[in-house]
């Protein structure tokens, strides 16, 4: 079987709102630039296409007839993955691997900023005898999960803020991201309060964007690009849907996805062989709940490591750089694809002003938000290995 | 059903047991309310109807002129590179006539739906549209038709600022 690597990014950046551009013409920017990138034509070179999303947020049923348009897709093989964009490229991965197809696009768009009642979709998301019927905002789920994860491993608020503090201030450095911003630990502690423990500034806001990968085979990949992204491992988990019998305090999907990953591509101490990661979120304390999943530390000390600075860009673990969801924007569905587009970047040397120094292997994980327990993992490489 | 149990106790559901709750069900109204950005090339579309014309996008690749109008061609995968009115007659490529409503009553007189090919459009682009002043019995392949619009102080800038087409 074929090493699969990533050939070419492209995004259109993330944005509050976009109502000049519809979600087609988005699309059809963040593919034509992934394209030019790939030095590919897709009506010629791309052999099969997948689109991300889900047909609520679109607001259409079977949304996914409406995308081959913008794509370059028309009358090419495409088919709709209903997750997050990480799990999209995990297919991708495996088509190429069957050998069938040697040069597969990936995509993930939101338009968020048409959806006139996004808590009403959300809370459409919940289980309609049990959960629904009670009411209330559906973000309530992070909450009880926040509560039970402050207490099961001793982290902080203040700890949960420094992630705000430093994924805001990261997007600064971000030309994609949307809600760059210097805030202070006050300014987050002090928000108002939401969904207790979650202040608003521990939410992320909602974005639109849209973002396109090419991958490619081994033998095409080498022949399209001097820096191929190599994908190393996948791996990606949903736990139950039951609220009721969840693991609250741990992001076990999480654990699972990156277990599976790091057997793929052979990762024994994660901490050690891998330099950065973008990993999901989409509220504070999620990106520390995470980084104790992917193993990146010990159960309990992620909220200590970040408090001392290490996951900081010029830190020893580096954390979002990209600036997270926390900062690019909650695009549903594109979560995915914003932790993997940094990742590539940073892989590739081409990260601009947030360039990391001699990094060879970098991760991202992406969590399908609320109400779900699904979550997804790649393990990326400058080097096949 | 097995061959030795002839007869199964109770009876198949009837639909007014389920209405009437004697069979546990969960019910849900979704709250699902979308506000969608039309974009560059449907919201000059949709202006242009509201002057009773129809605006048209040409690729210079492959020379298509395309209706509905789009910001980039499908088949070349490149921008489109400027705007063309077309006419608002036409022939007709293919029709039926649905005697079934949207609320899936029987209707008598049935709407005739058609699909249209644009004068000065590209063969094979153009507009579906309803068809009218004629009975559905008289309708043909390659029938010239024209649109009917509505009085400019009553159009929206929506589709159904054309009322329907009508034969010529
Ligand atoms: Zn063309």
């Amino acid at each position: 079987m074929e090493d699969v690597a990533i050939v070419g990014v492209g995004c259109t950046g993330f944005r509050p709102i976009t109502p000049e551009f519809s979600y087609k013409e988005i699309m059809f920017e963040a593919a034509t630039r992934a394209y030019a990138d790939a030095n590919v034509n897709p009506r010629k070179d791309i052999d099969a296409f997948i689109t991300c999303g889900e047909d609520y947020w679109d607001g259409h049923s079977i949304f996914d007839e409406f995308v081959p348009d913008q794509l370059g897709a028309v009358l090419k093989p495409l088919f709709t993955v209903s997750a997050d964009g990480l799990i999209g490229l995990a297919t991708a991965y495996m088509l190429i691997r069957t050998g069938q197809f040697n040069t597969v696009m990936v995509e993930a768009h939101s338009k968020a900023s048409d959806i006139l009642t996004f808590t009403d979709i959300v809370a459409f998301g919940l289980d309609p005898i049990f959960n629904r019927p009670l009411g209330g905002h559906p973000y309530y789920i992070a909450g009880l999960e926040m509560t039970r994860f402050l207490h099961e491993t001793g982290t902080t608020k203040e700890q949960c803020a420094h992630v705000v503090v430093k994924n805001r201030k990261n997007a600064l450095a971000n030309a994609c991201a949307a809600y760059g911003a210097d805030l202070t630990l006050e300014d987050v502690l002090q928000s108002e309060p939401m969904f207790y423990p979650l202040n608003r500034l521990d939410t992320s806001p909602l974005a639109d964007g849209c973002i396109v990968l090419v991958l490619a085979s081994n033998h095409v990949a080498k022949k399209l690009t001097d820096t191929p992204v190599w994908v190393r491992g996948v791996g990606w988990n949903s736990d139950t849907s039951w609220l009721e019998s969840r693991e609250w305090g741990r992001a076990i999907y999480a654990e699972l996805a990156a277990n599976m990953a790091y057997k793929m591509a052979g990762i024994k101490n994660p901490p050690k062989e891998i330099q950065f990661a973008e990993v999901d979120d989409l509220f504070s304390y999620k990106e520390l709940q995470h980084l104790e999943a992917l193993k990146l530390c010990g159960r309990g000390e992620a909220g200590k490591l970040t408090e001392e600075g290490i996951t900081q860009r010029d830190g020893q673990m580096p954390v979002n750089v990209s600036g997270g969801a926390l900062g690019m924007g909650y695009a549903p569905e594109v979560l995915g694809l914003q932790r993997v587009l940094e990742a590539a970047l940073q892989l590739r040397g081409q990260a601009g002003r947030r360039q990391l120094c001699d990094v060879e292997t970098g991760l991202a994980q992406s969590w399908r938000g609320i109400p779900t327990a699904t979550g997804a993992v790649a393990v990326l490489s400058r080097e096949v290995k | 059903m097995s061959a030795k149990i002839k007869k199964y106790a109770g009876h198949p559901l009837k639909s007014a047991e389920i209405r009437e709750g004697k069979v546990p069900t969960a019910r849900w109204r979704p709250k699902a309310k979308y506000m969608w950005s039309a974009g560059v090339a449907m919201s000059r579309f949709l202006n242009e109807l509201k002057n009773g014309r129809i605006i048209a996008t040409r690729c210079n690749k492959c020379g298509r002129i395309m209706v509905p109008p789009r910001v980039f061609c499908e088949q070349c995968f490149k921008p489109t590179d400027n705007w063309t009115y077309v006419k608002d007659t036409g022939t007709i490529n293919t029709y039926s006539a649905s005697f079934i409503a949207g609320d899936a009553s029987r209707i008598k007189e049935p709407i005739i739906v058609a699909i249209i090919d644009l004068d000065g459009a590209s063969p094979g682009m153009g507009i579906q549209h309803k068809i009218g002043e004629i009975n559905w019995k008289e309708v043909k392949f390659d029938m010239k038709v024209k649109a009917v619009w509505k009085p400019p102080e009553e159009r929206k800038g929506a589709i159904t600022d054309i009322k329907y087409f009508k034969p010529v």
